[in-house]
């Protein structure tokens, strides 16, 4: 017992448990923050105001969103699988929290002093990374697919189907573009992946992936939105087809962790393109122990990215998007790899 | 933990995975079933490897996961092919030799 | 008890339970399911045996790609939950002869092989005592294009061929 308590109050596990803490609730909190986002954003652009009427500027709106939903009633078919309609929600989020896990976040950090040795700012360094986020990524098709066929209801089914062969179809060419930085960088743990994109050509253009593999960011871009069915690829519940797809029989808080696992997971394929094409928390100006600013800045700016895809981009075709994704995205992601290991192998890049 | 332990799991999974295959009923229960022997291998195959401290083990077991993906796409498209022909998954309602 | 040895029944636990449930679930989609958490269980051993790398790669490859495959077909076909037939529903033990025989001949099995474990010598010990592991990635990408140069060849033409063969079956014949 007595242990257990010294092993609790050490600091190094104060700090370990903070981070958790901050990651969880950060990953909570970004979910709102985007939700609120997306409606100014799409406001702006089509020349609206958005949300004014809650707080200042509509900033408490999400909160209002929260309490709805809090307090909506819970509805369920009568015909629907009660066991997998249930448990559809709970992977989904689940599997977004977890993706974020092996996500490192900053240089390591002495938090101003406070610790006498360096902390990572990551939840666990695991060395294959990568395929973890691929791995625990592919996981979250499953709360989708139970979810449509849970419902009992021919607009979650075609949501449902769709998603699992929108994710099969598209998690190739992901992997592709994966393995082009894996195998360029020879390293799969993102923070050593990071830290190869330290420094400046020519004193001036950072060292970043996306400028020497910029097809490869094109690909995971295409794949990653995709994979979190975002617009233009957000066929699992398109509104104009499908009612709402996959949630069409959900409401209250069981809609709610669809909600924000879509927008946590909009985060973690964010914070892994920023990993792994934008030099993570290196750039210029702001010192390397504030290097968890920059990490912000670009993840904030890749999130301004999808908003601004989806309020300007019609959706493909069902037909277009399966033909997308293994005639043009798979090819070009398949000979970038060939070509990258070509690089590798004979000029030693 | 002795290769024992890990070699009795894995004849216990194969066992299973084997009277899946003779008691079921449902063709994609069958499938299944083969994929829970495969899996038993596998992880024979890992045990081995570690108790000998080989990798060869390991890579074995990519070989085996390859060829379960190609049985797996081959043999549900032949389960989507039978349930067009008879509406059913009950391998005995296929035993007529031409329809 | 060790939490090595602990976190060996958790997830062999895991697994066989996983694998019963398979077998007995009557709905093809319970099936599926419970093959996943089966293979959680595997990835975990894979985990505990130091092979990081095939405990992901069955993540990715079994759970990711060929479950969504399996629940995609179950899914598209809407497979009936009272598909079965009749006697498949039945107490085992009324089911026809053929069935029990196989039963019979799988309880068989499991006895053979237990059996022949029993009578195999050097099996005590730790599986980790002997050996360092071996679990970089990239010795095991050196070995798989060196030594297993040829299979893996094979492999890739198996491949194209299931991906030709499953197009070629699962196509609508033209009329």
């Amino acid at each position: 017992m007595a242990e257990i308590i010294a092993w609790v109050t050490s600091p190094e596990f104060i700090v370990y448990a903070s981070i958790v803490g901050v990651v969880f609730g950060g990953l909570q909190i970004s979910a709102a923050v985007m939700v609120y986002a997306e409606r100014k954003v799409a406001a702006f652009m089509q020349q609206r105001l958005g949300p004014m009427r809650v707080g200042p500027y509509g900033l408490l709106q999400p909160v209002a969103d929260i309490l709805k939903l809090f307090f909506k009633e819970e509805l369920r078919p009568k015909a629907a699988d009660a066991f997998l309609f249930t448990l559809a929600p709970i992977i989904s989020v689940a599997t977004a929290y977890v993706a974020f896990a092996p996500v490192p976040f900053g240089a390591p950090t002495t938090l101003f002093g406070l610790l006498d040795e360096p902390m990572a700012l990551q939840v666990s360094d695991v060395n294959v990374a990568v395929l973890v986020i691929f791995a625990v990524a592919s996981m979250g098709v499953y709360g989708i697919v139970l979810a449509g066929w849970a419902s009992n209801s021919k607009y979650s089914l075609l949501g449902g189907l769709r998603s699992s062969a929108q994710m099969i179809s598209y998690e190739l060419a992901y992997g592709m573009s994966l393995a082009t930085v894996v195998m360029f960088s020879g390293s799969m743990s993102l923070r050593e992946i990071v830290d190869l994109q330290q420094g400046y050509w020519f004193g001036v253009i950072p060292k970043w992936y996306i400028f020497i593999q910029p097809i490869a960011f094109f690909v995971f871009a295409c794949a990653g939105i995709a994979e979190t069915n975002r617009a233009p690829f957000d066929f699992p519940e398109a509104e104009q087809e499908l009612v709402a797809g996959y949630h069409t029989e959900y409401s209250s808080m069981r809609f709610a962790m669809f909600f924000m696992a879509e927008y946590i997971n909009m985060v973690t394929v964010s914070a892994v393109a920023v990993n792994l094409f934008l030099g993570g928390w290196h750039g210029p100006f702001i010192p390397p122990e504030y290097g968890w600013l920059w990490f912000l800045i670009k993840l904030a700016f890749l999130l301004f990215c999808y908003l601004w895809l989806r309020w300007t981009l019609p959706r493909f075709r069902y037909d277009q998007l399966m033909s997308f994704g293994w005639k043009v995205l798979l090819p070009v992601a398949t000979v970038n790899l060939l070509l990258t290991a070509a690089g590798v192998l004979y000029f030693g890049l | 933990m002795s290769i024992g332990h890990y070699l009795v799991l894995s004849g216990v999974l194969f066992s299973i995975g084997a009277a899946g295959v003779f008691l079921r009923k449902n063709l994609i229960t069958l499938l299944l079933s083969v994929e829970i022997m495969l899996n038993a291998v596998n992880l024979a195959f890992v045990a081995f490897g570690r108790q000998f401290g080989t990798v060869d083990g390991q890579i074995i077991t990519f070989f085996v996961m390859t060829v379960a993906a190609a049985e797996a796409a081959v043999g549900l498209a032949l389960v989507i092919g039978l349930f067009r022909h008879r509406e059913s998954l009950n391998p005995e309602a296929f035993t007529s030799l031409k329809w | 008890m060790g939490s090595d040895a602990l976190l060996f029944y958790i997830f062999a636990g895991a697994a066989v339970l996983g694998a019963l449930l398979v077998v007995t679930q009557k709905n093809p989609v319970y099936s599926v399911l419970a093959l996943i958490a089966s293979f959680f269980g595997l990835s975990g051993l894979y985990v505990l045996l130091e092979a990081p790398f095939v405990a992901v790669v069955q993540i990715i490859i079994y759970a990711g790609a060929i479950m969504v495959l399996f629940l995609f077909t179950v899914m598209l076909l809407n497979v009936p939950r009272e598909d079965a037939a009749e006697w498949d529903r039945a107490h085992p033990l009324y089911r026809p002869m053929a069935v029990r025989i196989g039963g019979a001949l799988a309880i068989l099995l499991a006895l053979e092989l237990g059996w022949a474990l029993s009578r195999t010598a050097g099996l005590g010990g730790g599986v980790a005592d002997e050996h360092p592991a071996v679990s970089s990635v990239a010795e095991l990408g050196r070995v798989l294009f060196t030594d297993y140069m040829f299979a893996f060849e094979v492999t890739s033409i198996l491949i194209i061929v299931a991906m030709v063969g499953a197009v070629v079956l699962a196509k609508k014949r033209e009329e």
